[in-house]
């Protein structure tokens, strides 16, 4: 598997870290009710089809990358910069 | 038996090689079957179940026969196909699974058994009476599972691992390979080109046939010297491409020194992950057997098999040969022999329309039906009509059609598709992206069809990439492929579907009649193509039995998945260079010279090599060296590398603000010039790390993390950064590796850290300070991970050894000297200083004792979920200390005295122990529930793994000084 | 007062295997400028004075025998020069966390094809590239200073293990020399 980083380019899996799905980006604002924070950190999908999730650059420029794939077709049709993403 | 004047072999340099003891000579270019059959060595292995005798089937590296035992110095390689083994000067190989000789196999027994060895019959067998399975039947059936054996010995060869990458793959370099290479290569494509033999032009070395108007061999050689001279063109031939991989990736196996007697760092594989933006899979086909009854005598063998040992090496396999084959293109084997003036006995071919031109007997509309002869064919019986004739012949050569090598399509998940005119699976187009499927391997049969779509399939590839070419496509024989399947011949004997694994036409049947009519269930249950060559030869006809027999068609029967590898790769190559010292990067400290000098055994921390202690004349164990290090640092100073613990450094004007989102408590109002310690969490409430760190100024921050989490905290911080506050101003960067740091600890700490500076300074406790040593700028912290007063002086990395060893000559003067990773895990413990044996992923601030510690004033991560119910409270395991006069040991748990020991009682756990020469006790760190409550009351420690049962008494964790007024002195 | 004796991670070895030749080099001082929100200007102006500019991911830039060299988002090395004042950015002094290997020879490519999972062929990675990557296990970060050179910088503490394995892959590569098909 490849991914290409929008600064390093495209590199071998061995260079990421996988952490999970995007859901992690959307961290429950202070005093949240607990059952935010238990969506958060906790309740995940599991789509059969496009998916989005965060991977790190750890052997190359340390980034987050936001990366949207086909979890069937393995297909990959986004990688974004978590720091540059469109919010 | 060697034929003048035929073959490609080098007739000038004869090679010496042994198989099962005995010498035999070949020539530079044969494999191991070819020699072996040049000197008439027709019974090779015996099979694997039933140990009948077998003889070499192919000529090609899905040989399910002729597996043997290479044998080097160093190793022992079983399964070896002989098919693929070249021989070289010195080779040494055996036959394997056999009990006694070859020819003597004692366990040929269970052929004789075999009306009770039928598909299932391990489940059915060994079902009854229970108590028998461990005592007789596993020890039998290990005994005879699995086939060839191990030196038993570490592989001490060579093997290595490389990348690569091109725009063009072309896997194969027969007529569709080499032509695709060609067309790619000219156009200034980077190609590579693998094969998977050692000599290049597949099919074309194996028939007698023109392209363009030249011999075969002769445009073979003309568009390898082309190839080699492209500079843009890279050959790999010994090379295996065993699986298609995502988005473009593709690894092959490359046979680098198995055809050479070893010798120093050649390696003897190669594991390759090429990169490719193209491929073109010009795999060919596998020829594939008919079942009839005993068709797996040595002497009968592949049609192709027969042609490629004849025009490649120049052997024929037997004096009386007979062609067995339902195709036109087969029958030109029997032609090729006349020519070379073998004689053939006959030519059996079941289409009743086929011709009948050869000058030999040619029974068309017949069937070979059964055949005899022990340790060898002697002759075959022939059905035609209601007639059986029977025929004396040595080498019976079977063709059966062909299945395209259509493997690696299928090896992301994509299903082939059934071509009902060819009788086989064709790849389903776009299966992998980028691969396109040509020649043979895609169903064009012929030549001419082979050298059109290599090079269309390579024109469409080079104009993807932008660049232009025109090569013509030379002409060559271009007849229809004409098949009638024929997948078993009728009869009552056993006949072989998967030779390796010993599968007959029955036991599919059995096994379809038991129900197993999926072709995966019949697969495990039969064990049909699980041996060595995967079903390579038999899958096919395997589910072509099933499909008749369960009254279905065979497309509508389906196919087993094919996965990666296509031939069997050694563990040793794809774990090339990943064994003892590169399993992992050895990190080395600045002072690790100067603690093996003392004779300190380095012990591994995560990546780093720490000294466990420094032993002194007369101390035999390393509990004497470290009791005398722990009473060196409470009555004296101790210096000790720490080098290893992360060190973040932290810029901006947010760099305070930040620091207050990561850690729970605040860091925007340190001081200049103090450290704080601090306690980071993870988003779901558990302790992630803890460390102090110093503000070096008004926007300068220098964080600490343990030495096991440096990394773990890097990336989270990263996390939290891009993810949450891009836009604020803080930027870190690790300095771990820029700073050698060493703890100077004990009641003579400051007149020794004094004597060193050019400028003596008096630090508060937690106080950090710019200082200079020896005209070197460096830090100096007041902090201590042992409980006496303590320092850690920093300077840049290379002065690390001189510090060190200066910083121990002055220590010794004054009754000091170095302590190792033992002493230090001593005295923290005796501090009640926890580490990752404590924060161990499972523990809350709370549990801890330090939830005050979270700060209520602001936000930081893991705050809300750490105040979720269950993440604090009395049925928590919190920290205590734990005081006995008996050892001890991590991994206990705890229970109330006189309660029965099981999982509900289980009060807690204990993390840390140690002895403690201070305090004249055994001294542990665990998690008791309601523990804080519980300080002075006795528990009971079971350890069953280490036979201890030991009352402790429960205590604040802080055992020595708990006031710290020894650190704050 | 004790006089503290500077060791570099290698002691300036170095080894011929083959045509490849492995060095030790001294880079002197290694600086990490890290742009803050907003500080781009600022730090384009305090590199004038050296002649250099922040650079474009995967390059780096020489310029009277200083060097700049990206290392990752906003974030450069400047190498072989004393750091001017940059207001506007984080900065770092790298000096003793990093040992710098030189690699060249005709062969120099293959043996990194061998430890480092980058396409390397000359068309895609141009003298004047610099890649953060990995040298087996080893985060490092990759310059290509001639066609057939290459300047590796790895932790210091791994610059042995590094070391090692670069020499092993060089040794595999040359025992290979002279083979045929």
């Amino acid at each position: 598997m490849r991914l290409t980083c929008p600064l390093c380019g495209e590199r071998d899996r061995r260079e990421f870290y996988y952490y999970g799905a995007e859901d992690f980006l959307h961290r429950p604002g202070e005093g949240a009710p607990l059952s935010d924070w238990d969506n958060y950190l906790h309740l995940r999908d599991n789509p059969a089809g496009v998916t989005k999730d965060l991977w790190y650059h750890e052997a190359g420029c340390a980034q987050w990358l936001l990366v949207t794939r086909n979890t069937v077709t393995h297909e990959i049709t986004g990688v974004e910069l978590v720091a540059e993403r469109a919010k | 038996m060697r034929i003048d004047g035929k073959g490609l072999v080098d007739r000038t340099k004869p090679v010496r090689f042994r198989f099962d003891g005995k010498d035999y000579a070949g020539y530079k270019g044969d494999t191991l079957a070819s020699a072996l059959l040049a000197n008439d060595v027709r019974l090779v292995g015996r099979s694997f179940k039933y140990h009948r005798p077998r003889g070499v089937l192919t000529a090609g590296s899905e040989e399910p026969n002729a597996l043997v035992e290479v044998v080097g110095a160093q190793n022992q390689t079983p399964n070896v196909r002989a098919t693929v083994q070249e021989v070289f000067e010195g080779l040494v190989t055996q036959s394997q699974n056999r009990l006694g000789s070859l020819k003597y196999d004692l366990l040929a027994v269970n052929d004789y058994l075999s009306p009770f060895l039928s598909a299932g019959f391990y489940y059915k067998t060994f079902m009854w009476p229970r108590a028998f399975w461990e005592g007789l039947y596993e020890p039998i059936i290990r005994r005879a599972a699995g086939l060839g054996s191990l030196s038993g010995k570490h592989d001490e060869g060579t093997y290595e691992k490389a990348f690569a990458f091109c725009d063009v793959l072309v896997i194969g370099s027969g007529p569709a390979g080499l032509m695709a290479a060609l067309t790619a290569g000219r156009a200034g494509a980077d190609v590579i080109l693998c094969e998977e033999s050692h000599a290049l032009g597949g099919r074309l070395l194996s028939d007698s046939q023109t392209i363009g108007g030249m011999a075969a061999g002769d445009w073979v050689a003309q568009v390898v010297a082309e190839l080699q001279a492209l500079p843009n063109v890279r050959i790999m031939a010994r090379t295996t491409v065993t699986g298609a991989y995502d988005n473009g990736t593709y690894g092959a196996l490359e046979r680098v020194g198995l055809h050479k007697p070893a010798r120093p760092n050649l390696p003897r594989e190669c594991f390759w992950r090429i990169v490719a933006k193209h491929a073109v899979l010009a795999s060919g086909a596998l020829e594939r057997p008919v079942a009839f009854e005993n068709n797996d005598r040595p002497g009968i063998m592949m049609a192709s098999g027969v042609r490629t040992y004849l025009n490649r090496y120049g052997v024929v396999p037997g004096k009386r040969v007979t062609l067995f084959a339902n195709t036109d293109q087969a029958r030109g084997v029997a032609r090729e022999l006349m020519a070379a003036g073998v004689t053939v006995a006959a030519i059996i071919d079941p289409r009743p329309d086929a011709s009948a031109v050869e000058d030999c007997p040619v029974h068309v509309g017949a069937e070979v039906v059964g055949s005899r002869g022990r340790l060898g064919l002697s002759g075959i019986q022939v059905r035609k009509g209601s007639e059986v004739i029977e025929i004396e012949t040595d080498c019976l050569a079977m063709s059966g059609g062909w299945n395209p090598t259509i493997h690696l399509t299928c090896h992301m998940n994509g299903r082939p598709r059934w071509d009902e005119e060819l009788a086989a699976f064709v790849p389903m187009e776009g299966a992998v992206p980028g691969l396109v499927a040509v020649g043979a391997a895609n169903g064009s049969m012929s030549t001419h069809g082979a050298l059109a779509t290599g090079h269309a399939a390579a024109v469409k590839a080079v104009e993807a990439l932008g660049r232009k070419v025109s090569v013509p496509v030379p002409e060559a024989e271009d007849a229809p492929y004409r098949l009638k399947a024929l997948w078993s011949v009728e009869g009552k004997g056993r006949a072989w579907l998967d030779f390796a694994n010993d599968v007959t036409t029955k036991d599919v049947k059995l096994a379809a009649q038991e129900g197993y009519r999926s072709v995966e269930h019949m697969k495990r249950y039969t064990t049909q193509g699980m041996a060595p060559d995967q079903g390579k030869n038999s899958n096919v006809s395997a589910l072509a039995v099933l499909a008749d027999a369960t009254g279905r068609g065979i497309a509508e029967t389906g196919v087993t998945t094919f996965r990666p590898p296509y031939t069997p790769v050694s563990i040793a190559a794809l774990g090339a260079g990943g064994r003892a010292e590169g399993f992992a990067p050895q990190r080395f400290l600045t002072s690790d010279q100067a603690s093996r000098d003392r004779h300190a055994p380095m012990i591994e921390a995560g990546l780093w090599y720490r000294p466990s202690y420094f032993p002194k004349p007369g101390e035999a164990t390393w509990r004497e060296a470290c009791d005398r290090e722990v009473d060196m640092v409470r009555q004296a100073v101790g210096v000790a590398d720490v080098s290893t613990l992360g060190k973040i450094d932290i810029q901006g004007k947010d760099a305070g603000r930040f620091l207050d989102f990561v850690y729970t408590n605040t860091f925007s109002t340190l001081p200049v010039g103090r450290v704080r310690y601090g306690l980071m969490l993870r988003e779901d409430g558990l302790v992630l790390d803890d460390g102090t760190s110093a503000r070096l100024g008004e926007n300068h921050y220098l964080m600490t993390t343990t030495t096991a989490a440096a990394g773990l905290v890097m990336r989270h911080l990263d996390f939290v950064q891009q993810a949450f506050c891009a836009d604020w101003q803080v930027r870190f960067i690790s300095v771990t590796e820029s700073w050698a740091q060493f703890a100077v600890a004990g009641p003579k700490a400051r007149a020794l850290v004094n004597s060193f500076l050019e400028e003596p300074v008096e630090l508060p406790f937690m106080g950090v300070a710019p200082v200079r040593i020896g005209g070197v700028d460096g830090r100096l912290f007041r902090i201590s991970f042992s409980g006496e007063e303590g320092y850690e002086l920093a300077v840049p990395t290379r002065y690390g050894e001189a510090l060190f060893r200066d910083l121990l000559a002055r220590a010794e003067t004054m009754g000091g000297g170095p302590y190792g990773m033992e002493a230090l895990n001593v005295l923290r413990i005796e501090k009640g200083f926890i580490t990752h044996a404590e924060i161990h992923g499972r523990v809350t601030a709370y549990d801890i004792g330090m939830e005050k510690m979270v700060s209520a004033k602001k936000d930081c991560i893991g705050k809300a979920a750490a105040t979720r119910p269950g993440m604090w409270g009395p049925e928590r395991e919190q920290l205590v200390g734990l005081k006995a006069q008996a050892p001890i040991s991590a991994g206990a748990h705890l229970f109330m005295p006189g309660a029965e020991v099981h999982r509900e009682t289980d009060q807690g756990y204990v993390t840390s122990v140690c002895w403690s020469p201070t305090l004249g006790a055994f001294l542990g760190l665990g998690f008791l529930k309601d523990g804080r409550a519980r300080m002075g009351e006795k528990i009971r420690l079971v350890d069953h793994l280490r036979g201890l049962d030991v009352i402790c008494e429960v205590m604040n964790p802080v055992f020595h000084d708990p006031e710290g007024e020894k650190l704050r002195a | 007062m004790p006089e503290l004796i500077a060791k570099s991670a290698l002691e300036g070895r170095s080894l011929s295997v083959g045509t490849v030749r492995l060095a030790e080099v001294d880079v002197g001082p290694i600086t990490s400028v890290a742009l803050l929100p907003g500080g781009a200007k600022a730090v384009a102006k305090g590199l004038k004075s050296l002649g250099l500019a922040m650079p474009e991911p995967n390059s780096f830039a020489e310029k009277k025998g200083a060097r700049i060299v990206w290392t990752g988002r906003e974030q450069a090395f400047l190498m072989s020069a004393d750091c001017p004042v940059l207001e506007g950015a984080a900065v770092t002094d790298q000096s003793d966390g990093w040992a710098m290997l030189g690699l060249s020879g005709a062969a120099a490519v293959d043996v990194l094809a061998r430890l480092v999972p980058l396409d390397l062929r000359l068309a895609v990675c141009p003298v004047g590239t610099a890649l953060r990557s990995q040298l087996n296990h080893m985060n490092v970060v990759i310059l290509r200073t001639g066609d057939h050179a290459f300047e590796i910088l790895v932790f210091r503490s791994m610059a042995q293990t590094a070391w090692h394995e670069i020499e092993a892959a060089a040794q595999m590569l040359a025992a290979r020399a002279g083979m045929k098909l």
